[in-house]
């Protein structure tokens, strides 16, 4: 079995300035909008349910039936919130997306909000990204001055305002409920629920908050309809998506492909693993899901087989590491990003992820006991699941899966006292390590591996 | 909210309960209750930091997990796949809920919390104020590991920020369980602290450019260290004068160098679960296990708060909140908190005095004496101002049931007088016609739960934070819980009224009962809005200001009788309900009985085992000092009254100083102590037993906290009428009290509603203004003496003028006015604040504004305002 990749999303990004609108346009743009506006709202809802399209953020859950949540309406606002605030470390598929294509997810927006009652629609960006936000800017200014957004759009009586937000820099605000908080001014820290977004989100009023992604699937499943969706993927992990392939592979970048794909396949499509060297671990999703190895490579990259396998699908960010990396080092820097953007408000994840942190460094240093092993997993089991919100399982991911396939590496920096590995050699480009370890002390910096 | 075995409960209370178990106990509790709750209902204690009854939840330290199963559709208990945080989950009929004491799961939970807490904890608990009273030191014990498997670095913060002169923090120790931030923001609703930063490095902190790493920012202030012997500490303790990111505007002049200052911040220290936040005057001063602790009641305001009184050795440490849900939950100001130094001055009577006379009959020193020789003294001097045109008595506002009762009826039994009024304040005949008809005798009515259940509330010459206290605090829950709306009638919305939501019915002072009046459905504006709010369950709350407006107290009358809204008194001090109960007012016997009714003094007569009561009613305090100002009066025997207090101090101690014959009980040497013949030392509320009542009419009883060989206002007065041969029957409070109980409620006739007519607004020239005052909580009263660090968090004295008024002047925030009567002037800074043109506010005794000492003016004089020609001293000089 063979499958091939189904470029939807990414289908006009071969094409000239394909951010702009005329490009999109001529690309049938706001064709399904259009379309959409033809509809009952409550058939676009229906039939992005029986699409079987799950949520593209990490979570994978049902996005119509998330819509179907929303209380009947009762007169006063109800919003859409685009959580555009990317930030998983291996994760980069909505910026890509939402610069080569930023009215596809306008479109998305468009059709979504009226599908929901909404009147305005918010999307939340993550603030690094400037050169994004600028792009976003100009499409939604065009796309006003096409009357797509606005009073009366496209003549239908129905209005719609878009803002677009910058956050500060916040990993939490990925989190929805922070997310909303800090686009309503406040520190964003996640909220107690019940009350879930559906019924008191963004300014206390039924809100729906999706992902990117997700929302950017939607003009196709309208305009092309559901079977046409259906036909792609499995049975419970329907349609396609961008698979993001980065780190030690010949050809990294965004695959966009039907779930169920393998990475065994996606690999052949990359141009494989690096010349002369050959897969060690690699997340499935992010750097929030466990690791998977050699073995994994016929998993199929849809929820229920991830999930089956031990992992979950996340946001299909696939970090190719090869035989040169330390797992010891990937999963100590990962654990210093959740230490850094622990938000704070709950325990377990506030002093959990300073507390794993410490312990993964003085491994990595060559300080560490096989004590230490034990606290790591000890630790890992007291956040998970004790966390406020999954940010801090999350932080667990990583580690307990390295510990379950790489144990005798951490073991090995125990005893030899120090990481056996050089840092340079799984550099893709020349690299001085800003502390070498003992052991390589008077060695040449190497240059890129390859 | 029990165990259901045998419980009877109707159907259709049963309809609202939930039924599930807790640990295999099957428990029923009202729909809504949080799964922590229910179980403390049945005795099981889940560790828990963020948790507070009183707060909304959070569910941030994540330290009360346990394990859950609810029934599905199909009624099958499934598991849920995760360790709930019991202070969040609402029960649900058929839960299944697990604890540490019947799940592994939930303990191993806690345990590893717990064990993450403390990793950055410093474990200082032996120097730790909260050591052994410690939430975070107890919970270790019964839910935590014995030891730590956590070798590695903890983090550490520069110790204590001062972010009050009156609060330290501590950040390491802080767990963040949020309950400060959130007691600032739920219940005070001045939130001067909040989270900062985030992740390890997230800490409680007052808006502080160099923690939040502004550039240029200075490093945060650092407190430097208290002196455990209370020596003075180094001025530069605690905070900058001015707060460099403080808003530039109003707020920074009118608080204390911070944008925000509270009077409630020291339930934030009470409420922390760590010794994070601690008392800069308590810091290092005790062990909770060497206090012993004793209840208490607030003797600072009419609202009669629960205390518990923390001594050693004969010295009270400290005061904390304790839990009365009918009147201040757990919650009280910062004045109850920490003013209580006052008791133990350097200045304290301990000994009785007498004043020598000179050979030549001038009078000498005050010199110590025996407790015979002074009330021998006291008792000869008496009898002979009795007969030299008889005795006023001035008991003053502060005082216990009990000695208001020994204060009335030594002056009815022994002086033979119906001069006695403990009104040390604005007072008029008026108001003593509607205390005679609307409070005297009258059973509790509108009460603190009332407060909070009104659909609106409207205040009449009564500030709600500054002369309110706690009051305010339920107000607020009121408007925030019950969406309850607030309207002032005041000259300008203060910082408590803008904390409501409240709104402004401007008016100007003198002309309130006009304005009450106005109020009618239909009417413009806030009037008309004021009016509709106005119904059956609304309340009316005058102040004891409303005394000074001729006809305020009428109109108010006129005003609830037209709405059906009801209407209640709340004056400032802890004694003024309990003296005009016991009947220490010139036409008022106990129990609401007019001194005019002749029944009602056959009643009294009978009671006190004398015939013949004075008849006629007596002079009020402002003619009681001037007679005795101008002789006419022989005699003074005065309590515990602060001559500034009075409507014209000059006078008073004019009075004090010529009247024949003054006879003072006092705590402390005083202005009045200093010019008596006798002084005879009383104990304050620390070391006696007694009854406040307090505004609401409720009996406050408080146990003796010290020691101590003084005795009590009452046992004094009976001592001193066995002296003059009158026997008083005072001596114990079990003698007062039976005698009180004596005293069947009166059914008799009560006092005719006052009608008095408004008074003409004054002309005014050029140059002149009305006056508007009142006192702010934190002034320079004498009960706050002796708490520097209180006194810091005080409010700065300001003068408010409106925009056009400083206009005229050419002056703007900040520049200094004067203002001045033939008496003495006053410059304070000026705040422009909207309010009526015309109309200067000063606080009314606070350092560098005694308004009725310096100005001899009161609200609604006519006073000169000018822009001040000179700078105003230096606030950093001993003055403060």
């Amino acid at each position: 079995m063979t499958t091939t990749l189904s470029p939807v999303l990414s289908a006009t990004w071969g094409a000239q300035r394909p951010w702009s609108l005329s490009t999109y346009e001529s690309h049938d743009g706001y064709q399904a909008f259009r379309k959409a506006l033809t509809m009952a709202p409550a058939d676009i809802v229906t039939a992005v349910k029986d699409s079987g399209l799950r949520g593209r953020g990490g979570a994978g859950f049902p996005t119509g039936l998330k819509w179907s949540f929303l209380p009947q309406p009762d007169g006063g606002p109800r919003y859409l919130v685009v959580n555009a605030d990317e930030s998983e470390p291996g994760t980069c598929k909505d910026i890509p997306l939402m610069m080569a294509s930023p009215h596809l997810l306008l479109e998305g927006v468009a059709i979504t909000s009226f599908a929901i009652g909404c009147n305005h629609a918010f999307i939340y960006l993550r603030g690094e990204v400037v050169h994004v936000y600028r792009r976003l800017l100009q499409a939604v200014e065009d796309a006003y001055e096409k009357g797509y957004l606005g009073k009366d759009v496209l003549g239908s009586g129905y209005d719609l305002d878009v803002t677009v937000h910058a956050g500060a820099g916040a990993y939490i605000c990925g989190e929805e409920t922070a997310l909303l908080d800090s686009l309503e001014g406040r520190r964003g820290q996640p909220r107690l629920k019940p009350p879930f977004p559906a019924v008191a989100g963004l300014y206390a009023r039924p809100t729906v908050v999706n992902n990117v992604e997700s929302i950017a699937s939607v003009p196709a499943i309208i305009g092309k309809g559901v079977d046409w969706f259906r036909s792609m993927g499995t049975e419970k992990s329907a349609g396609f998506g961008l698979f993001s392939l980065s780190g030690h592979v010949v050809r990294p970048g965004q695959y966009e492909a039907p779930l169920g794909i393998t990475l065994r396949e996606l690999l052949e499509m990359a141009g494989g693993v690096r010349e002369g060297h050959e897969l060690k671990f690699w997340t499935p999703g992010g750097s929030s899901t466990p690791l998977f190895t050699a073995e994994h490579l016929d998993v199929p990259l849809d929820y229920e087989s991830v999930g089956a396998a031990g992992s979950m699908l996340g946001t299909r960010a696939l970090q190719i590491f090869d035989e040169t990396t330390c797992v010891v080092r990937a999963i100590s820097r990962w654990t210093d990003f959740y230490q850094h953007e622990s938000c704070g408000k709950c325990t377990p994840c506030r002093e959990g992820t300073w507390w794993l942190k410490q312990i993964l460094h003085r491994i990595e240093d060559g300080e560490g006991t096989r004590e230490d092993l034990d606290t790591l997993l000890d630790v890992c089991d007291n956040i998970l699941g004790r966390a406020f919100c999954a940010l801090g399982d999350g932080a667990t991911s990583p580690i307990t899966s390295g510990l379950q396939y790489f144990r005798a590496e951490f073991e090995a920096h125990i005893d030899g006292a120090g990481c056996p590995f050089d840092p340079a050699a799984s550099a893709l480009f020349p690299y001085t390590p800003r502390r070498r370890p003992a052991a390589l002390e008077g060695a040449s910096a190497g240059t890129a591996g390859a | 909210m029990t165990t259901t075995t045998g419980k009877t409960s109707s159907e259709v209370a049963r309809a609202d309960l939930v039924t599930f178990t807790i640990d295999d106990v099957e428990v029923s509790v009202p729909k809504g209750t949080l799964v922590i709750r229910a179980a403390e209902e049945i005795g099981i204690q889940i560790p828990r930091f963020c948790d507070h009854p009183l707060l909304q939840p959070v569910g941030a330290c994540r330290q009360c997990l346990v394990e859950v199963a609810t029934p599905d559709r199909e009624g099958n208990v499934r598991p849920m796949p995760k360790p709930q945080a019991s202070c969040t989950l609402e029960a649900s009929p058929g839960m299944v809920v697990r604890t540490q004491r019947t799940s592994a799961v939930a303990d191993k939970a806690q345990h590893g919390v717990m064990e993450l807490l403390l990793i950055n904890h410093p474990l200082d608990c032996p120097t730790c104020d909260k050591g052994g009273e410690c939430p975070l030191q107890n919970q270790a014990m019964s839910n935590g590991r014995a030891t730590s498997r956590f070798h590695d670095t903890k983090r550490t913060f520069p110790k204590p920020v001062a972010i009050s002169t009156e609060i330290l923090l501590d950040r390491e120790r802080c767990v963040l369980c949020q309950r400060c931030t959130r007691f600032s923001e739920e219940i005070a609703g001045d939130p001067f602290i909040d989270l900062q930063m985030r992740g390890i490095k997230q800490q409680v902190g007052v808006f502080d450019p160099g923690v939040l790493g502004f550039g240029g920012a200075e490093p945060v202030q650092v407190y430097r260290g208290a002196q455990p012997d209370g020596t003075p500490v180094d001025a530069a303790m605690g905070l900058p004068a001015q707060d460099p990111a403080g808003p530039a505007g109003q707020a920074t002049v009118d608080t204390s160098g911070r944008p925000f200052a509270s009077y409630f911040s020291g339930n934030t220290i009470q409420i922390c679960p760590v010794g994070a936040l601690t008392n800069a005057a308590y810091r290092f001063r005790s062990r909770p296990f060497d206090l012993v602790s004793t209840p208490g009641v607030s003797e600072h305001d009419s609202n009669g708060a629960a205390l518990r009184v923390d001594h050693r050795r004969g010295v009270v440490l400290r005061r904390l909140a304790l839990e009365d849900a009918a009147v201040n939950e757990e919650w009280i100001s910062d004045k109850d908190r920490f003013a209580f130094t006052w008791q133990g001055m350097p200045d304290r009577l301990t000994v009785p005095h007498v004043r020598d006379t000179l050979p030549d009959g001038t009078r000498g020193e005050l010199r110590p004496a025996s407790w015979s020789e002074a009330l021998d003294a006291a008792a000869t001097g008496l009898a002979a101002a009795r007969a030299a045109g008889g005795v006023g008595v001035l008991p003053g506002g502060r005082l216990t049931v009990e000695d208001a009762y020994a204060y009335a009826k030594f002056a009815r039994v022994v002086l033979g007088t119906n001069d006695v009024d403990h009104r040390a304040r604005t007072h008029s005949a008026e108001e003593e016609a509607f205390l005679a008809h609307h409070v005297a005798g009258t059973p509790m009515g509108v009460t603190f739960a009332d407060l909070e259940k009104a659909p609106a509330t409207l205040l009449v010459g009564f500030e709600p934070e500054d002369e309110g206290g706690i009051v305010f605090l339920r107000l607020r829950k009121a408007v925030q819980r019950h969406k309850a709306r607030v309207f002032s009638v005041a000259p300008f919305a203060g910082r408590g009224l803008s904390r409501l939501d409240g709104t402004l019915v401007p008016a100007a002072p003198g002309t309130e009962a006009e304005v009450l009046d106005a109020l009618a459905p239909g009417a413009d504006g806030v009037l008309g809005q004021a009016a509709a709010a106005l119904g059956p369950d609304a309340v009316v709350v005058v102040g004891e200001r409303l005394a000074g407006v001729p006809g305020g107290l009428s109109a108010a009358l006129r005003l609830a009788e037209r709405t059906g809204a009801r209407l209640v008194w709340i004056p400032r001090r802890a004694g003024e309900r309990g003296g005009v109960e016991m009947g220490t007012l010139p036409g008022l016997l106990p129990g609401g009985r007019l001194v005019e009714d002749a029944r009602a003094r056959i009643d009294m007569g009978a009671v006190w085992g004398v015939d013949q009561l004075p008849s006629t009613p007596g002079r009020d305090a402002s003619a009681i000092v001037a007679a005795a100002a101008d002789g006419t009066l022989g005699g003074l025997v005065v309590g515990g009254v602060d001559p500034a207090d009075l409507p014209d101090p000059a006078l008073a101690l004019r009075a004090f100083a010529q009247v024949g014959f003054l006879v003072s009980l006092e705590v402390r040497s005083s202005a009045v102590s200093e010019l008596a013949d006798v002084v005879l030392p009383v104990a304050p509320p620390v070391e006696k037993a007694g009854t406040f009542l307090n505004w609401e009419g409720r009996p406050r009883p408080f146990p003796q906290a010290l020691t101590s060989t003084a005795m009590a206002d009452h046992r004094v007065l009976a001592a001193l009428a066995d002296a003059m041969d009158v026997p008083l029957g005072t001596r114990t409070v079990a003698q007062v009290h039976r005698e009180i109980d004596q005293l069947a409620a009166w059914d008799g006739a009560r006092g005719a509603a006052p009608e008095v007519a408004y008074a003409e607004p004054p002309a005014l020239g050029a140059g002149e203004a009305v006056l508007a005052t009142w006192h702010l909580l934190l002034d320079a009263g004498r009960c706050q003496d002796g708490e520097r660090f209180l006194a810091g968090t005080a409010q700065r004295p300001v003068a408010r003028l409106s925009p056009a008024h400083a206009a005229e002047l050419g002056v703007g925030t900040g520049d200094v006015v004067t203002v001045r009567t033939d008496r003495g002037q006053v410059s304070l800074p000026l705040v422009v604040t909207p309010m009526p043109d015309g109309v200067v506010w000063l606080p009314l005794h606070s350092t560098g504004s005694m308004v009725r000492s310096t100005l001899g003016a009161d609200a609604g004089a006519v006073v000169r305002v000018e822009a001040a020609r000179l700078a105003p001293a230096t606030t950093d000089g001993k003055g403060l």
